[in-house]
Order: C-alpha cells, then structure tokens, then sequence
C-alpha cells in the first residue's frame, strides 16, 4: 500500500500506511444507527416541494442527471441518440439545460465524445470489468486507460465487492489508487454497489476506504443489481462525505444510481443532499443522478408545470 | 335475534385493481330517497384522477395485446360475477329511486354479454381487405385508441354505466370513468364485481366524486386519448370539456349511442400494405 499523505492530515494518513492500520480505522468508525438512517431519509422525503421551487429543482435534477445506457445491445446509433438528447433534452425549448455528462461503456466514449463536441456535456465511461469487477488489476487498468484514450472526461469503476466482504480492505484500496493513476485528468466515479454490501456500516466504510484512496465521487450502484440507489443508503454516503470534507477540507462527489425513475425521487435526493451537505453541494459538480428514463419524466413534469395540464409519454422522444 | 355488529361499508375508488382512499382524504355523504343514511363515499381529488390515468396507460398494452376472444371471455365473466350479486344491485338501485330495478339489472348483464359477444366480431365489421391498384394486400384493421376517460350521468342507471365502460374496454381500451354523487353507490359495487372477474388491474379504474372537478382535469389530460361526455349535463361545462379535449384531438362522445358506433368512436383504423409476390 502507497501513503497517500500528502494530501491528508496526519490522522487519516496513519490509517492509509498499512493494510492494518487501514482495517483498524474502518473498524474504528462509529457504527450507522440503521432504524435512525432509515427513519431520517423517510422523514426528508415527505417534504413538499411545489411551483416556482420545483421548476427550478427540476431544472437542476436535469444539469445533474448523468444519462446512461449499458445495456449489451447498445449500437453506435442508441449512443448517438442519446448524446443529441443530452445536448437538447428538449428539441421544442431550448431554455432546458443539458445534462450533466452521457454514461455509456467504454468502447462507445468514443462515438459519444465525437457526437458531444462542442457542448459541456461530459462523457462518463464505465470501466473496471464493469458491473461484476471480475477481471485482474492488469485488465482493469487496460479497461480504464482504454476508455480514457476513447476521450472519456470521467471513469464509472466499480470496487472488487468480493475482495471487500472478505476483509482484504487492502487491495479494494490498492485498486482504486492504481485506476485513479490510469485516469489521469479523468475524474474518478467509485461504484460501491451497496446492494451487494449488505450493511450501512459496509456501506461506510467502503465510503471511506474509497475516498482515501482517492475517489472523485462515491457511487451507489451500478444499476444491474437489486436493490440499487435508496435514501437512507444514499443519506450514509452524504454523511460519509460530510465527515470526510470536515477533516481535510475535501469535497468529494457523490451520485446515485439506479432505480430513480421519477422527478418525486430525484426532488427527494435534492433535499437530501441540502440537508446534509449543504447547497455547495447542489452543483453538477458534486452530485449526479445515474439514469436514463427519469430524463422524460422530468420533462413532463417541467411541461406540467408551464402548460398547467398533465403530459403524455407521446410527446417526449424515446430512448 | 342478531347480535353481530353491523359492519358499515366503506365505498371507496377503484385504481389499478385496489381500493384506495382519496388522496385528499375527503367524504361525501350518500343517502336513500326518504334521506336516509346509506353510506360515506370517497371524494376522489386532481391527485386521484392522474393517478387513475398512470394505472389506465400501464394497464394498456397487455389489455389491447391480449386476443379479442380473451377479452371476450373476460367481459363474459363480469355478466356472470354481475347476475350472481344482482340482489344487491337491485337493492341499490330501488333505495336510489330507480324503479323496475330488477328488469334493470337484467338488462345490464344482457348490455355486457352483447358487448362481450362482439369482440372477436369487430374487426370483420369495421376493418376491411381493400382493392388496390398493384401487388399489394391492403387491410385496414381497428387497433383501440388508448385511455378513454368516461363521464357517468348523476342519473343512476347500471345499464349505462356497463354499456359506456364495455364499448371502451372491448376493443382493448382502458378507462377511468368519473362518476358523480347519485350513482358512486352503483358505482363501487361494479368495482367490487370488477375486481373478482377477471379484468386485469388497471383496465377499468372508477373515481366517485365532482364531475366539474375531475373532468376539466382529464380533458387536458395529454395521455387521454378519447371521452365520453354523455354524463355532463352541465352545457357550459361541456363545451369547455370538448375544448380541452382539443388539445391532443380527443375522440369525444357527446351522447352516448350505444352499440357498435359506441365502440367504433374508440377505434383508430391502421390501414396495411403488404406486398405480393409475383
């Protein structure tokens, strides 16, 4: 294991010196209070937020939302689509924002860098032997410099959960450090894939390890896996940052993935992230949405509110 | 003597095959004709209304996908789940003023097993096989339009109420039918035969509360595609209904005509050209 002290306070450096001393600091974290965590996310989410505010938490939601589409059976052309979607959410008002960044495998960073140009959307690449992480360290580092090469601004990797639930804290953290040099100027998207974690406190402490190691953003899910993005785990990862920007001054992003389908959801992670971070966090830079058909139904709502009736699936492209 | 405590109803919405409360949490009152007391019924809100149109278009694909022989026996089934509770139709209908009731509720369950009759029959009555100039098959087919919304009369009629639902459901539409204070009892009790037949959840969803409330909502409701208007009685509130409607080209029913060009007001003709060989 490199030290990375540097960039640390001393405290934090020390647990990053040895694979011990490591486990010694994510075992000597204060545990989650699940019934606490569960009970707080359900209390923000009751929120009602309505007319002016929620024009402009969609309009936000939309510069956030990382527009993804993995899927096995991607083409050239799907890419395509989805990066002109990007651009113009919608083609009929050109006062929508773009999104934040087009989220597709690594081979296609390519064709959506090329369909991308000139605009500020960036183009994410999952990498890593993503969504199982199943490969060597070798084959993950091609994978990551290969998608970079592609013109890849940010990298999606995911961390080896097997190597995680097995204690071998050590080399989840070595792998990240190791990709975090195959990215370059790339930043770093650390995908925890909480639905393979089992705990809150696994939750945290692959928070931790993730960030000291030097993770961009943490993200939840890859969105193969059942359950992907919820509240309260999204709530442990939000208080996770906060702890760590408290020591050294570093704010980290963060972006859930999976399963956020409509505009109440993505208003619900809005107030979260307010109410735990604060509204620095509130920026495309430091929060994401990883989604794809949560795009439309933000237009529809958005169409909702300036026309005053209710929208129909007809009049918003199909991915 | 009876003993057992009397178990009060409670007459709530049909949405997406369960039996939800309004939204808003609201009542009104129903009474019999001397002004008795009959039972609390839901008021159903704008909130109600959208969400009935959610499950409507959910519901959609696997309803129109399904054969029209399997609509057919489904439609069938409400007539028989229908004739075997008709005493408490009966009942419902005589203490809301209607007289014959029981003729009445006879001739309900003879409207659905008519419309039932008809489904595997329509695109034979309405589609065509067309004579055209070159080596084409040329067929115009009815495909169903999608979510109808259906205004129901405050007149309390069974008869009225299944016809306007089957001519939509039949062809492979899904509805939300708004129904107004004189008829939610009615109402509610064909939810409940709705639910034990076997009408996948969502194809039919029933909102009791305020006509000019509910309506307007779903006029301009952009993922409506056709409405009745039968049950509006209220000119000036017509007009704006059908108005609305125009937004998205709405099919409008303005009198309700029964019958097969009740279920052809549904209807949209796709037309095909497949071309021969040699």
């Amino acid at each position: 294991m490199k030290s990375i002290g540097s960039t640390l306070t001393s405290q934090l450096a020390d647990a990053t010196t040895s694979e011990s001393s490591l486990k010694n600091f994510l075992f000597g974290l204060s545990p989650v209070d699940q019934v606490g965590a569960n009970a707080r996310a359900a209390m923000l989410s009751t929120r009602s937020i309505k007319t002016t505010a929620k024009a402009a938490g969609i309009d936000l939601a939309i510069s956030m939302i990382d527009l993804t589409t993995l899927e096995g059976m991607d083409t050239a052309s799907k890419v395509r689509t989805l990066c002109a979607k990007g651009r113009h959410p919608d083609i009929s008002d050109r006062t929508i924002p773009t999104v934040a960044a087009i989220c597709v495998y690594g081979d296609m960073a390519k064709i959506a860098k090329e369909a991308l140009a000139g605009s500020n959307v960036k183009v994410a690449a999952v990498a890593t032997a993503f969504p199982s992480g199943r490969a060597s360290l070798k084959v993950k580092i091609l994978d990551t410099q290969e998608a970079v090469q592609n013109g890849a601004d940010e990298i999606d990797m995911v961390i080896d959960r097997g190597a995680f639930l097995s204690g071998q804290y050590g080399k989840v953290f070595d792998e990240i450090q190791q990709i975090k040099i195959a990215c370059g100027d790339a930043h770093l998207k650390v995908i925890l894939e909480t639905g393979e974690l089992k705990t809150y406190d696994n939750v945290k402490r692959a928070s931790w390890l993730s960030m000291l190691a030097g993770a961009d953003f943490i993200k939840t899910s890859t969105g193969k896996v059942q359950p992907a993005a919820t509240l309260p785990v999204t709530l442990v990862m939000l208080q996770t940052i906060r702890d760590f920007e408290k020591i050294t001054n570093h704010k980290i992003g963060m972006k859930p993935a999976g399963g956020i389908r409509t505009t109440k959801d993505a208003l619900k992670y809005l107030v979260l992230v307010k109410e735990t971070l604060s509204d620095e966090w509130l920026t495309p830079d430091l929060f994401r949405l990883g989604a794809s058909s949560l795009l439309n139904d933000l237009l529809m709502q958005r169409k909702k509110l300036q026309s005053g009736h209710y929208h129909s699936l007809d009049y918003v492209s199909m991915d | 003597m009876n003993d057992s405590l009397d178990v009060k109803r409670t007459a709530k919405l049909y949405i997406n095959g369960a039996f939800p409360r309004s939204e808003s949490g609201r009542t009104f009152v129903v009474n019999d004709q001397n002004n008795k007391f009959l039972a609390n019924v839901s008021k159903a809100s704008r909130k109600d209304a959208r969400d009935a149109v959610v499950a409507a278009r959910s519901a959609f694909n696997k309803w129109s996908d399904a054969s029209a022989y399997n609509r057919g026996q489904v439609i069938y089934r409400i007539a028989e789940i229908l004739q075997g509770r008709s005493p408490q139709f009966i009942a419902e209908l005589e203490s809301a003023g209607v007289k014959k009731a029981a003729p009445h509720v006879l001739e309900a369950i003879d409207k659905i097993v008519w419309y039932a009759g008809f489904s595997d029959k329509i695109s034979m009555v309405v589609g065509s096989a067309n004579p055209v100039a070159g080596k084409f098959f040329n067929f115009s087919i009815p495909e169903p339009t999608g979510v109808v919304a259906v205004c129901v009369s405050n007149e309390p009629s069974l008869v009225n109420l299944v016809s306007q639902i089957s001519a939509a459901i039949v062809s492979g539409n899904t509805v939300v039918v708004v129904v107004p204070e004189n008829s939610s009892l009615i109402a509610v009790s064909l939810a409940e035969v709705l639910a034990t037949s076997d009408v996948p959840a969502g194809v039919v969803n029933i909102l009791t509360g305020d006509s000019a409330e509910l309506a307007p909502w779903l006029a301009s409701h952009l993922d409506v595609n056709a409405m009745d208007l039968s049950g509006i009685s209220d000119k000036n509130l017509k007009t704006e209904l059908e108005a609305s409607a125009a937004t998205n080209l709405k099919r409008i029913l303005r009198t309700f005509p029964d019958g097969l060009s009740a279920i052809k007001t549904y209807v949209e003709i796709k037309t095909v050209w497949h071309p021969q060989g040699f």
